[in-house]
Protein backbone atom coordinates (compact mmCIF):
# COMPACT_ATOMS: atom_id res chain seq x y z
CA UNK A 1 0.00 0.00 0.00
CA UNK A 2 1.72 3.17 -1.25
CA UNK A 3 0.37 6.37 0.27
CA UNK A 4 0.97 10.03 -0.61
CA UNK A 5 0.55 12.64 2.15
CA UNK A 6 0.09 16.22 0.90
CA UNK A 7 0.25 19.01 3.48
CA UNK A 8 2.21 22.28 3.53
CA UNK A 9 3.26 21.81 7.17
CA UNK A 10 5.98 19.23 7.65
CA UNK A 11 4.89 18.62 11.26
CA UNK A 12 1.39 17.62 10.15
CA UNK A 13 2.85 15.31 7.49
CA UNK A 14 5.00 13.76 10.19
CA UNK A 15 2.04 13.25 12.54
CA UNK A 16 -0.02 11.58 9.80
CA UNK A 17 2.99 9.50 8.76
CA UNK A 18 3.42 8.26 12.36
CA UNK A 19 -0.25 7.45 12.73
CA UNK A 20 -0.16 5.52 9.46
CA UNK A 21 2.89 3.63 10.70
CA UNK A 22 0.91 2.59 13.77
CA UNK A 23 -1.81 1.31 11.46
CA UNK A 24 0.79 -0.74 9.59
CA UNK A 25 1.29 1.48 6.56
CA UNK A 26 4.97 2.18 6.19
CA UNK A 27 5.24 3.04 2.49
CA UNK A 28 4.39 6.72 2.76
CA UNK A 29 5.60 9.62 0.65
CA UNK A 30 5.17 13.36 1.12
CA UNK A 31 4.46 16.48 -0.93
CA UNK A 32 3.95 20.03 0.31
CA UNK A 33 1.14 21.09 -2.03
CA UNK A 34 -0.99 19.96 -4.96
CA UNK A 35 1.41 21.14 -7.63
CA UNK A 36 4.23 18.97 -6.29
CA UNK A 37 1.86 16.15 -5.31
CA UNK A 38 0.10 15.76 -8.65
CA UNK A 39 3.22 14.84 -10.70
CA UNK A 40 4.17 12.35 -7.96
CA UNK A 41 0.72 10.77 -8.23
CA UNK A 42 1.00 10.58 -12.01
CA UNK A 43 4.28 8.69 -11.96
CA UNK A 44 4.35 7.08 -8.53
CA UNK A 45 1.64 4.41 -8.74
CA UNK A 46 0.05 5.44 -5.42
CA UNK A 47 -2.82 3.50 -3.86
CA UNK A 48 -4.10 6.21 -1.58
CA UNK A 49 -3.97 10.00 -1.25
CA UNK A 50 -4.30 11.98 1.98
CA UNK A 51 -4.44 15.72 1.40
CA UNK A 52 -4.88 18.99 3.27
CA UNK A 53 -7.12 21.67 1.72
CA UNK A 54 -5.45 24.98 2.47
CA UNK A 55 -2.04 25.04 0.82
CA UNK A 56 -0.10 27.62 -1.17
CA UNK A 57 0.18 26.83 -4.86
CA UNK A 58 -2.38 24.16 -5.64
CA UNK A 59 -5.01 23.59 -2.94
CA UNK A 60 -6.33 20.21 -1.87
CA UNK A 61 -9.72 20.68 -3.51
CA UNK A 62 -8.01 21.50 -6.82
CA UNK A 63 -5.75 18.49 -6.40
CA UNK A 64 -8.81 16.30 -5.75
CA UNK A 65 -10.51 17.64 -8.90
CA UNK A 66 -7.32 17.12 -10.94
CA UNK A 67 -7.08 13.53 -9.66
CA UNK A 68 -10.70 12.80 -10.55
CA UNK A 69 -10.26 14.38 -13.98
CA UNK A 70 -7.23 12.23 -14.77
CA UNK A 71 -8.27 8.90 -16.23
CA UNK A 72 -5.33 7.02 -14.74
CA UNK A 73 -5.82 8.44 -11.24
CA UNK A 74 -9.61 8.86 -11.14
CA UNK A 75 -10.16 5.82 -8.93
CA UNK A 76 -7.49 6.60 -6.31
CA UNK A 77 -9.16 6.90 -2.91
CA UNK A 78 -8.74 10.39 -1.46
CA UNK A 79 -9.00 11.37 2.20
CA UNK A 80 -9.18 15.08 3.00
CA UNK A 81 -7.60 16.01 6.35
CA UNK A 82 -8.13 19.71 6.88
CA UNK A 83 -9.03 22.57 9.20
CA UNK A 84 -11.56 23.79 6.62
CA UNK A 85 -14.92 23.31 8.30
CA UNK A 86 -17.51 25.22 6.28
CA UNK A 87 -20.49 23.15 5.23
CA UNK A 88 -20.16 24.44 1.65
CA UNK A 89 -16.60 23.16 1.56
CA UNK A 90 -17.49 19.70 2.81
CA UNK A 91 -20.33 19.51 0.27
CA UNK A 92 -17.98 20.69 -2.50
CA UNK A 93 -15.40 18.06 -1.52
CA UNK A 94 -18.11 15.40 -1.57
CA UNK A 95 -19.29 16.56 -4.97
CA UNK A 96 -15.71 16.51 -6.24
CA UNK A 97 -15.54 12.85 -5.24
CA UNK A 98 -13.70 12.79 -1.92
CA UNK A 99 -13.79 9.41 -0.12
CA UNK A 100 -13.48 10.77 3.41
CA UNK A 101 -13.23 14.07 5.25
CA UNK A 102 -11.45 14.52 8.58
CA UNK A 103 -11.44 17.93 10.28
CA UNK A 104 -8.40 19.12 12.19
CA UNK A 105 -7.71 18.85 15.04
CA UNK A 106 -8.37 15.14 14.76
CA UNK A 107 -7.79 12.07 16.91
CA UNK A 108 -5.79 9.01 15.94
CA UNK A 109 -9.07 7.09 16.28
CA UNK A 110 -10.93 9.33 13.80
CA UNK A 111 -8.18 9.02 11.23
CA UNK A 112 -8.05 5.26 11.69
CA UNK A 113 -11.82 4.88 11.31
CA UNK A 114 -11.96 6.91 8.11
CA UNK A 115 -9.03 5.08 6.54
CA UNK A 116 -10.48 1.69 7.42
CA UNK A 117 -13.88 2.68 6.09
CA UNK A 118 -12.36 3.82 2.80
CA UNK A 119 -10.48 0.55 2.36
CA UNK A 120 -13.56 -1.50 3.23
CA UNK A 121 -15.42 0.23 0.42
CA UNK A 122 -12.53 -0.06 -2.00
CA UNK A 123 -12.27 -3.78 -1.26
CA UNK A 124 -16.04 -4.25 -1.61
CA UNK A 125 -16.25 -2.58 -5.02
CA UNK B 1 -11.24 61.36 23.36
CA UNK B 2 -11.11 61.05 19.61
CA UNK B 3 -14.76 61.96 19.35
CA UNK B 4 -14.49 65.24 21.25
CA UNK B 5 -11.37 66.06 19.24
CA UNK B 6 -13.14 65.45 15.94
CA UNK B 7 -16.19 67.26 17.23
CA UNK B 8 -14.10 70.33 18.14
CA UNK B 9 -12.43 70.11 14.78
CA UNK B 10 -15.80 69.95 13.06
CA UNK B 11 -16.91 73.11 14.88
CA UNK B 12 -13.76 74.90 13.75
CA UNK B 13 -14.48 73.94 10.16
CA UNK B 14 -18.11 75.00 10.42
CA UNK B 15 -17.08 78.34 11.96
CA UNK B 16 -14.61 78.94 9.13
CA UNK B 17 -17.20 78.04 6.49
CA UNK B 18 -19.78 80.32 8.14
CA UNK B 19 -17.28 83.16 8.26
CA UNK B 20 -16.12 82.79 4.67
CA UNK B 21 -19.70 82.37 3.40
CA UNK B 22 -20.75 85.55 5.16
CA UNK B 23 -17.78 87.40 3.62
CA UNK B 24 -18.67 85.90 0.23
CA UNK B 25 -22.29 87.08 0.47
CA UNK B 26 -21.13 90.49 1.62
CA UNK B 27 -18.69 90.76 -1.27
CA UNK B 28 -21.30 89.66 -3.83
CA UNK B 29 -23.82 92.11 -2.46
CA UNK B 30 -21.20 94.85 -2.60
CA UNK B 31 -20.45 93.91 -6.22
CA UNK B 32 -16.82 93.10 -5.33
CA UNK B 33 -16.39 89.96 -7.42
CA UNK B 34 -12.58 89.81 -7.19
CA UNK B 35 -13.00 89.60 -3.45
CA UNK B 36 -15.91 87.11 -3.87
CA UNK B 37 -13.77 84.74 -5.92
CA UNK B 38 -11.09 84.99 -3.23
CA UNK B 39 -13.68 83.94 -0.64
CA UNK B 40 -14.75 80.98 -2.78
CA UNK B 41 -11.09 80.01 -2.90
CA UNK B 42 -10.89 80.38 0.90
CA UNK B 43 -13.88 78.07 1.32
CA UNK B 44 -12.21 75.49 -0.85
CA UNK B 45 -8.99 75.88 1.14
CA UNK B 46 -10.86 75.25 4.41
CA UNK B 47 -12.07 71.99 2.99
CA UNK B 48 -8.64 70.96 1.71
CA UNK B 49 -6.75 72.05 4.80
CA UNK B 50 -9.06 70.29 7.22
CA UNK B 51 -8.71 67.15 5.17
CA UNK B 52 -4.92 67.41 4.96
CA UNK B 53 -4.63 68.28 8.62
CA UNK B 54 -6.67 65.28 9.68
CA UNK B 55 -4.86 62.95 7.31
CA UNK B 56 -1.56 64.35 8.59
CA UNK B 57 -2.61 63.77 12.18
CA UNK B 58 -3.68 60.22 11.47
CA UNK B 59 -0.56 59.48 9.44
CA UNK B 60 1.54 60.65 12.38
CA UNK B 61 -0.55 58.48 14.68
CA UNK B 62 -0.07 55.47 12.46
CA UNK B 63 3.63 56.15 12.16
CA UNK B 64 3.90 56.52 15.94
CA UNK B 65 2.17 53.27 16.66
CA UNK B 66 4.44 51.46 14.23
CA UNK B 67 7.48 53.24 15.70
CA UNK B 68 6.37 52.44 19.25
CA UNK B 69 6.17 48.83 18.27
CA UNK B 70 9.78 48.85 17.10
CA UNK B 71 11.05 50.83 20.10
CA UNK B 72 9.36 48.35 22.33
CA UNK B 73 11.58 45.68 20.93
CA UNK B 74 14.89 47.52 20.67
CA UNK B 75 14.55 48.92 24.19
CA UNK B 76 14.19 45.43 25.53
CA UNK B 77 17.21 44.76 27.68
CA UNK B 78 17.52 41.16 26.75
CA UNK B 79 19.85 40.67 23.82
CA UNK B 80 17.92 37.73 22.48
CA UNK B 81 17.16 36.92 18.90
CA UNK B 82 13.68 38.30 19.50
CA UNK B 83 14.95 41.80 20.24
CA UNK B 84 16.44 42.03 16.77
CA UNK B 85 13.11 41.60 15.12
CA UNK B 86 11.67 44.80 13.89
CA UNK B 87 8.29 44.09 12.44
CA UNK B 88 5.18 42.09 12.90
CA UNK B 89 5.72 39.70 10.05
CA UNK B 90 9.17 38.81 11.35
CA UNK B 91 7.60 38.23 14.73
CA UNK B 92 4.92 35.99 13.29
CA UNK B 93 7.60 34.21 11.28
CA UNK B 94 9.35 33.60 14.58
CA UNK B 95 6.14 32.07 15.96
CA UNK B 96 5.92 29.67 13.02
CA UNK B 97 9.59 28.78 13.39
CA UNK B 98 9.35 28.20 17.16
CA UNK B 99 6.22 26.09 16.97
CA UNK B 100 7.75 24.13 14.11
CA UNK B 101 10.95 23.50 16.08
CA UNK B 102 9.03 22.52 19.20
CA UNK B 103 6.78 20.13 17.28
CA UNK B 104 9.74 18.49 15.57
CA UNK B 105 11.76 18.26 18.76
CA UNK B 106 8.80 16.66 20.55
CA UNK B 107 8.24 14.21 17.71
CA UNK B 108 11.97 13.33 17.59
CA UNK B 109 11.87 12.45 21.28
CA UNK B 110 8.61 10.53 21.00
CA UNK B 111 9.91 8.58 18.01
CA UNK B 112 13.06 7.82 19.98
CA UNK B 113 11.10 6.69 23.04
CA UNK B 114 8.50 4.46 21.38
CA UNK B 115 10.97 1.71 20.30
CA UNK B 116 12.57 1.77 23.78
CA UNK B 117 9.17 1.13 25.37
CA UNK B 118 8.22 -1.46 22.73
CA UNK B 119 11.48 -3.29 23.31
CA UNK B 120 10.99 -3.42 27.10
CA UNK B 121 7.41 -4.54 26.64
CA UNK B 122 8.41 -7.37 24.29
CA UNK B 123 11.18 -8.55 26.58
CA UNK B 124 8.99 -8.38 29.67
CA UNK B 125 6.35 -10.49 27.88
CA UNK B 126 8.98 -13.05 26.96
CA UNK B 127 10.39 -13.18 30.48
CA UNK B 128 6.98 -13.49 32.06
CA UNK B 129 6.32 -16.68 30.07
CA UNK B 130 9.45 -18.23 31.55
CA UNK B 131 8.67 -16.77 34.96
CA UNK B 132 5.28 -18.45 34.81
CA UNK B 133 7.00 -21.77 34.15
CA UNK B 134 9.21 -21.17 37.17
CA UNK B 135 6.20 -20.45 39.38
CA UNK B 136 4.52 -23.61 38.17
CA UNK B 137 7.79 -25.48 38.82
CA UNK B 138 7.97 -26.51 35.17
CA UNK B 139 11.40 -25.01 34.59
CA UNK B 140 14.48 -27.22 34.03
CA UNK B 141 17.55 -26.41 36.09
CA UNK B 142 19.53 -25.34 33.02
CA UNK B 143 16.67 -23.08 31.91
CA UNK B 144 16.52 -21.61 35.39
CA UNK B 145 20.18 -20.59 35.14
CA UNK B 146 19.45 -18.88 31.86
CA UNK B 147 16.41 -17.12 33.28
CA UNK B 148 18.50 -16.04 36.23
CA UNK B 149 20.95 -14.30 33.87
CA UNK B 150 18.19 -12.93 31.66
CA UNK B 151 16.47 -11.28 34.63
CA UNK B 152 19.73 -9.65 35.62
CA UNK B 153 20.26 -8.30 32.08
CA UNK B 154 16.64 -7.19 31.91
CA UNK B 155 16.76 -5.28 35.19
CA UNK B 156 19.86 -3.42 34.08
CA UNK B 157 18.14 -2.66 30.81
CA UNK B 158 15.02 -1.34 32.57
CA UNK B 159 17.27 0.93 34.58
CA UNK B 160 19.02 2.28 31.48
CA UNK B 161 15.83 2.57 29.40
CA UNK B 162 14.07 4.21 32.34
CA UNK B 163 16.74 6.88 32.43
CA UNK B 164 16.43 7.43 28.68
CA UNK B 165 12.63 7.68 28.90
CA UNK B 166 12.75 9.97 31.88
CA UNK B 167 15.21 12.29 30.17
CA UNK B 168 13.21 12.24 26.91
CA UNK B 169 10.01 13.09 28.79
CA UNK B 170 11.71 16.01 30.57
CA UNK B 171 12.96 17.28 27.22
CA UNK B 172 9.46 16.96 25.75
CA UNK B 173 8.22 19.04 28.67
CA UNK B 174 10.90 21.65 28.08
CA UNK B 175 10.10 21.81 24.37
CA UNK B 176 6.71 23.30 25.34
CA UNK B 177 8.38 26.56 26.40
CA UNK B 178 7.52 27.94 22.97
CA UNK B 179 3.99 28.60 24.29
CA UNK B 180 5.26 31.30 26.64
CA UNK B 181 7.61 32.89 24.10
CA UNK B 182 5.23 32.82 21.15
CA UNK B 183 2.39 34.00 23.39
CA UNK B 184 4.34 37.13 24.27
CA UNK B 185 5.23 37.76 20.64
CA UNK B 186 1.64 37.29 19.49
CA UNK B 187 0.38 39.64 22.19
CA UNK B 188 2.67 42.36 20.87
CA UNK B 189 1.43 41.80 17.35
CA UNK B 190 -2.18 41.96 18.58
CA UNK B 191 -1.39 45.28 20.27
CA UNK B 192 0.01 46.70 17.05
CA UNK B 193 -2.94 45.47 15.00
CA UNK B 194 -5.36 46.98 17.52
CA UNK B 195 -3.53 50.31 17.39
CA UNK B 196 -3.64 50.33 13.61
CA UNK B 197 -7.31 49.35 13.70
CA UNK B 198 -8.15 52.24 16.03
CA UNK B 199 -6.33 54.66 13.73
CA UNK B 200 -8.10 53.27 10.69
CA UNK B 201 -11.49 53.64 12.36
CA UNK B 202 -10.52 57.24 13.11
CA UNK B 203 -9.55 57.73 9.46
CA UNK B 204 -12.87 56.34 8.24
CA UNK B 205 -14.76 58.52 10.73
CA UNK B 206 -12.82 61.54 9.56
CA UNK B 207 -13.46 60.68 5.92
CA UNK B 208 -17.17 60.54 6.80
CA UNK B 209 -16.97 64.01 8.37
CA UNK B 210 -15.18 65.40 5.36
CA UNK B 211 -17.81 63.88 3.08
CA UNK B 212 -20.58 65.51 5.09
CA UNK B 213 -18.89 68.90 5.07
CA UNK B 214 -17.83 68.91 1.46
CA UNK B 215 -20.93 67.17 0.13
CA UNK B 216 -18.91 64.55 -1.69
CA UNK B 217 -21.26 61.85 -2.85
CA UNK B 218 -20.68 58.47 -1.41
CA UNK B 219 -19.61 55.98 -4.02
CA UNK B 220 -21.79 52.96 -4.34
CA UNK B 221 -20.66 50.31 -1.92
CA UNK B 222 -19.53 47.23 -3.71
CA UNK B 223 -20.08 44.16 -1.65
CA UNK B 224 -18.39 41.19 -3.11
CA UNK B 225 -19.97 37.86 -2.54
CA UNK B 226 -17.55 35.89 -0.40
CA UNK B 227 -16.28 32.76 -2.06
CA UNK B 228 -17.55 30.02 0.20
CA UNK B 229 -14.97 27.59 -1.03
CA UNK B 230 -12.00 29.83 -0.35
CA UNK B 231 -9.73 28.21 2.23
CA UNK B 232 -9.78 30.12 5.48
CA UNK B 233 -7.89 27.89 7.86
CA UNK B 234 -9.02 26.96 11.36
CA UNK B 235 -12.37 28.49 12.30
CA UNK B 236 -11.84 30.56 15.45
CA UNK B 237 -15.41 31.77 15.93
CA UNK B 238 -17.32 28.57 15.21
CA UNK B 239 -19.95 29.27 17.88
CA UNK B 240 -21.03 32.48 16.19
CA UNK B 241 -21.29 30.98 12.76
CA UNK B 242 -23.95 28.80 11.28
CA UNK B 243 -22.22 27.51 8.19
CA UNK B 244 -19.39 25.70 9.92
CA UNK B 245 -19.15 22.30 11.54
CA UNK B 246 -17.62 22.03 15.00
CA UNK B 247 -16.85 18.34 15.24
CA UNK B 248 -16.02 15.27 13.25
CA UNK B 249 -19.50 13.94 14.09
CA UNK B 250 -21.09 16.88 12.32
CA UNK B 251 -18.90 16.24 9.29
CA UNK B 252 -19.97 12.59 9.30
CA UNK B 253 -23.65 13.56 9.63
CA UNK B 254 -23.40 16.02 6.78
CA UNK B 255 -21.65 13.49 4.54
CA UNK B 256 -24.12 10.76 5.36
CA UNK B 257 -26.98 13.16 4.53
CA UNK B 258 -25.31 13.42 1.10
CA UNK B 259 -25.39 9.65 0.72
CA UNK B 260 -21.87 8.85 1.96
Amino acid sequence: MKILIVDDFSTMRRIIKNLLKDLGFTNTHEADDGSTGLPMLKTGDFDFLITDWNMPGMTGIDLLRAVRADEALAHTPVLMVTAEAKREQIVAAAQAGVNGYVVKPFTAQALKEKIEKIFERVDAS
Amino acid sequence: MADSKSGGHLEDIQDSIREHTKSLVDAVEAGDFTSAIQHVQNLSDVRDQSLYREIGRLTRGLHDSIKNFEIDISSSEQETDESKMADASDRLGYVIQSTNNAANKTMDLVEETIPVVDDLKAEAAELSVEWGKLLRRELEVSDFRQLYKKIDVFLKKVDGSGSTMSSNLSNILLAQDYQDLTGQVIQKVIKLVKGVETDLVELVKMAGLVERITGIEKTQEVTEAADELLAEGPIVDAEERENVVTSQDEVDDLLSSLGF
